[in-house]
């Protein structure tokens, strides 16, 4: 199973670097990680999202709290989460591809943020699986660059 | 020194140092870290030891915390000083030694040039430190060392880097000593859960067959008495990892002495048929289980109590798992106990079956063939005779190791520092100076093997620069022994790369340096040269001639079930393993 990790760590030099590391060394495979300023200036939050098939997420979390930097972790409920990724996308669309991506585009609610005689770059944000569904519908058409944010994500409600 | 006071960097090192109660550290200056040789120079109460390689000065500090319980401190300078301490920081963090390791670092500005003697210090340390540090202004300096101290020594205990660039040293600050800590991330949990507890006391009065299998935890907890009772009261035998060694005294009854692949045949056949294992301050290390699947199958319960949450079902799922302190959850557990019904005799035909195995697999050693030859094993048992088993004893690593943990019977925690985790040949002579300068009361005995010793003999100069009174006891076999012994039984005695025969006079050396240099061939010298040893208040190397071929029983090769012990009572035949 997927789990979704919002880790909130101390904001100081190396931080980033002792997650990563430890991840690297532990053998624990990341699918995404996301960090940011938080609503504390002292603190930032990290989105880590790890496969818990692969990884005891028991583990995970331990050796993380291990991390001095490390003040609180939360193994986000999936069925109480709101998640969303950033991702913009560089297409090709010459001639009438570029009504076809307009439609696309159109449908998945992504912006058209740059406009070149032949290409487009789409910003598009939401939950993994649709950007997903977003490139797999570009993709024919001639998807040229692609970067992604990885998760950002909070539980809902107060908790 | 008045609350506030204006100084440099460096001299705040010294002062916080000093604040912590660290009187002593090991070190070797270089070009960045003058500034605090200068401060050092003024110092009163901290003193420092001048090592002659900085790996010796991070053994020594690691040594020196084993023996004493405080925080060890070693100091290099930046770049290869910094790096020399790689190993020894590793070493005390596999073993969860509290230390503080200060390192120099180049000018702020240079950082990231690939000035000289740079290294990025706490990015190599980062995988093998419980913290570090990279300082950032002078002003930081007393808070870092007091959070460096309080992060080394509870919890789980280990290293913490301060890499310290030499802007820093210089700079002004106004000292005040922290009296008060702000480290939202870290709170070690002490109490173990009231319920749990409760469920593992429960446990253990219904055990027919018990076992304590007890680690390094148990020592830096300070937990031996509460552990002791806690035997007693239930009738539990007892077995110890190696760096739980001394945290019951292997004189009594209910000790099985080590388990593992060294470890003895009652210890390691009690942990296979017991039905309730209590774990504490352990790790499940694979030297320790051998083969996971194969390991304690008999065991209904599985207790494991530790400081470490995350160790809890790393290797073992614990039926009743304890996160907390040793000796809280020892005490708690006890005060439990005693409320609750002990039934007598409960275990006694446990007992009895362990008695029946202690009798029949008695550890036992062939005289030497050769002429002129000692039995290791025999020279580790005059040791314990001529010291009345009241020594410190610190070991290098290897056979004699080995031999250390099976023919001495241990009786107080700290009594035995051994480079346990890591396995680091080189540990033995630098770790026993700094025990010998903790624990100046009592005989300190390195017991070395002729490898492991020319790895860091260059510490004898420090041992007579500070007239550092260790017996230096090598059981010379010419080989590596432990590696030989591995192609010996797996390799087909192809003997690759561990022949060592030819090596310096250690006689000679000892002299060489200025320290007391003797030679034993015969069993009836063996005591009479460490009483001399001894007796001569001065640092002493003894060079034992042992056989060359001999072997460490008993033994379960790498990855394999208990039951696949070699020499329980003769060697026999091996077949076959893995590292």
């Amino acid at each position: 199973m997927k789990h979704t990790l919002s880790v909130l760590v101390e904001n100081k030099p190396g931080v980033l670097t002792r997650v990563a590391g430890l991840f690297a060394r532990r053998g624990f495979n990341i699918q995404s990680l996301a960090v940011g300023a938080s609503e504390d200036p002292n603190l930032s939050r990290m989105t880590i999202v790890i496969d818990g098939a692969e990884h005891p997420i028991d583990q995970v979390t331990k050796q993380l709290h291990k991390l001095i930097n490390v003040v609180k972790i939360r193994d986000l409920d999936p069925q109480s989460l709101v998640a969303s990724e950033l991702m913009l996308i560089k297409v090709a669309a010459e001639g009438e591809k570029r009504t076809d991506v307009l439609q696309i585009a159109e449908i998945f609610k992504a912006k058209i943020v740059d406009v070149e005689r032949r290409s487009l770059v789409l910003r598009a944000v939401g939950a993994t699986d649709k950007l997903e569904a977003l490139l797999e519908m570009l993709q024919p058409i001639g998807v040229l660059e692609v970067t992604r944010t990885g998760i950002i994500a909070l539980g809902r409600g107060r908790g | 020194m008045t609350s506030q006071t204006k100084m440099k960097g460096a001299q705040a090192i010294v002062a916080s140092l000093e604040a912590e109660g660290c009187d002593i550290l090991f070190g070797f200056p270089g070009g960045v870290v003058i500034p605090l040789y200068d401060a050092l120079y003024d110092a009163v109460k901290l003193r420092h030891i001048l090592v002659r390689h900085e790996q010796g000065a991070v053994h020594a500090a690691d040594g020196y915390a084993r023996a004493t319980g405080k925080v060890g401190v070693c100091l290099a300078t930046s770049g290869p000083g910094a790096t020399n301490l790689i190993t020894g920081i590793a070493n005390a963090y596999l073993d969860s030694i509290p230390l503080v390791a200060i390192t120099g670092q180049v000018r702020a500005d240079l950082i990231g040039t690939d000035a000289f003697q740079e290294a990025d210090v706490t990015g190599i340390t980062l995988p093998i430190v419980k913290h570090s540090y990279l300082v950032q202004d002078a002003a930081e300096i007393p808070r870092i060392i007091h959070e460096a101290f309080h992060i080394a020594s509870t919890g789980r205990p280990g290293p913490v880097v301060i890499d310290v660039p030499v802007t820093a040293l210089l700079g002004e600050l106004t000292y005040k000593a922290p009296d008060s800590l702000n480290l939202a991330g870290y709170k070690p949990t002490v109490k173990g859960h009231v319920k749990q507890i409760r469920a593992a006391a429960r446990a253990i009065l219904e055990a027919e067959r018990p076992v304590l299998y007890v680690g390094g935890g148990v020592i830096s907890a300070g937990a031996a008495d509460e552990l002791h009772a806690v035997a007693e009261l239930v009738q539990a035998p007892v077995t110890t990892t190696l760096m739980g060694l001394g945290a019951f005294d292997e004189r009594l009854p209910l000790s099985l002495g080590m388990l593992g692949m060294h470890g003895t045949v009652p210890a390691n056949y009690a942990v296979h048929e017991c039905d309730v294992l209590v774990g504490i301050g352990v790790r499940f290390d694979d030297r320790v289980t051998g083969k996971l699947s194969a390991f304690a199958p008999q065991a209904r319960t599985i207790i494991h109590i530790d400081v470490d949450p995350a160790e809890i079902g790393k290797n073992v799922e614990p039926s009743i798992p304890i996160v907390g302190d040793a000796r809280h959850v020892l005490a708690a557990l006890l005060d439990e106990l005693r409320s609750s019904t002990v039934t007598p005799g409960r275990t006694a035909a446990w007992l009895a079956r362990i008695a029946a195995w202690q009798d029949e697999f008695k550890l036992r050693y062939e005289p030497p063939t050769g002429e002129g030859l000692l039995a290791p094993q025999f020279v580790i048992e005059e040791i314990e005779r001529v010291t009345a088993g009241d020594a410190v004893i610190v070991t290098d690593v290897g056979q004699h190791q080995m031999w250390s943990t099976l023919y001495f019977k241990y009786r107080f925690p700290r009594q035995w520092i051994s480079s346990g985790g890591l396995g680091t040949m080189g540990f033995g002579l630098p770790a026993a100076l700094g025990a010998k300068l903790g624990r100046p009361d009592k005989t300190v005995i390195d017991v070395s093997g002729d490898g492991g010793f020319q790895m860091t003999m260059q510490e004898l100069a420090t041992a007579v620069n500070y007239d550092i009174p260790v017996v230096v006891c090598i059981l010379n076999n010419g080989y590596l022994g432990m590696v030989r012994q591995w192609q010996d039984l797996f390799w087909n005695k192809r003997y690759s790369q561990t022949c060592i025969a030819v090596q310096p006079d250690f006689v000679m050396l000892a002299e060489a340096f200025g320290a007391k240099g003797l030679r034993v061939t015969e069993p009836g010298q063996v005591g009479a040269a460490l009483r001399e040893a001894i007796d001569s208040g001065r640092p002493t190397v003894i060079d034992f001639k042992t056989s060359p071929e001999e072997n460490v029983f008993p033994m379960v090769p790498a990855g394999q079930s208990i039951t696949e012990l070699i020499g329980g009572k003769a060697p026999r035949k091996a077949r076959g393993a893995k590292s």
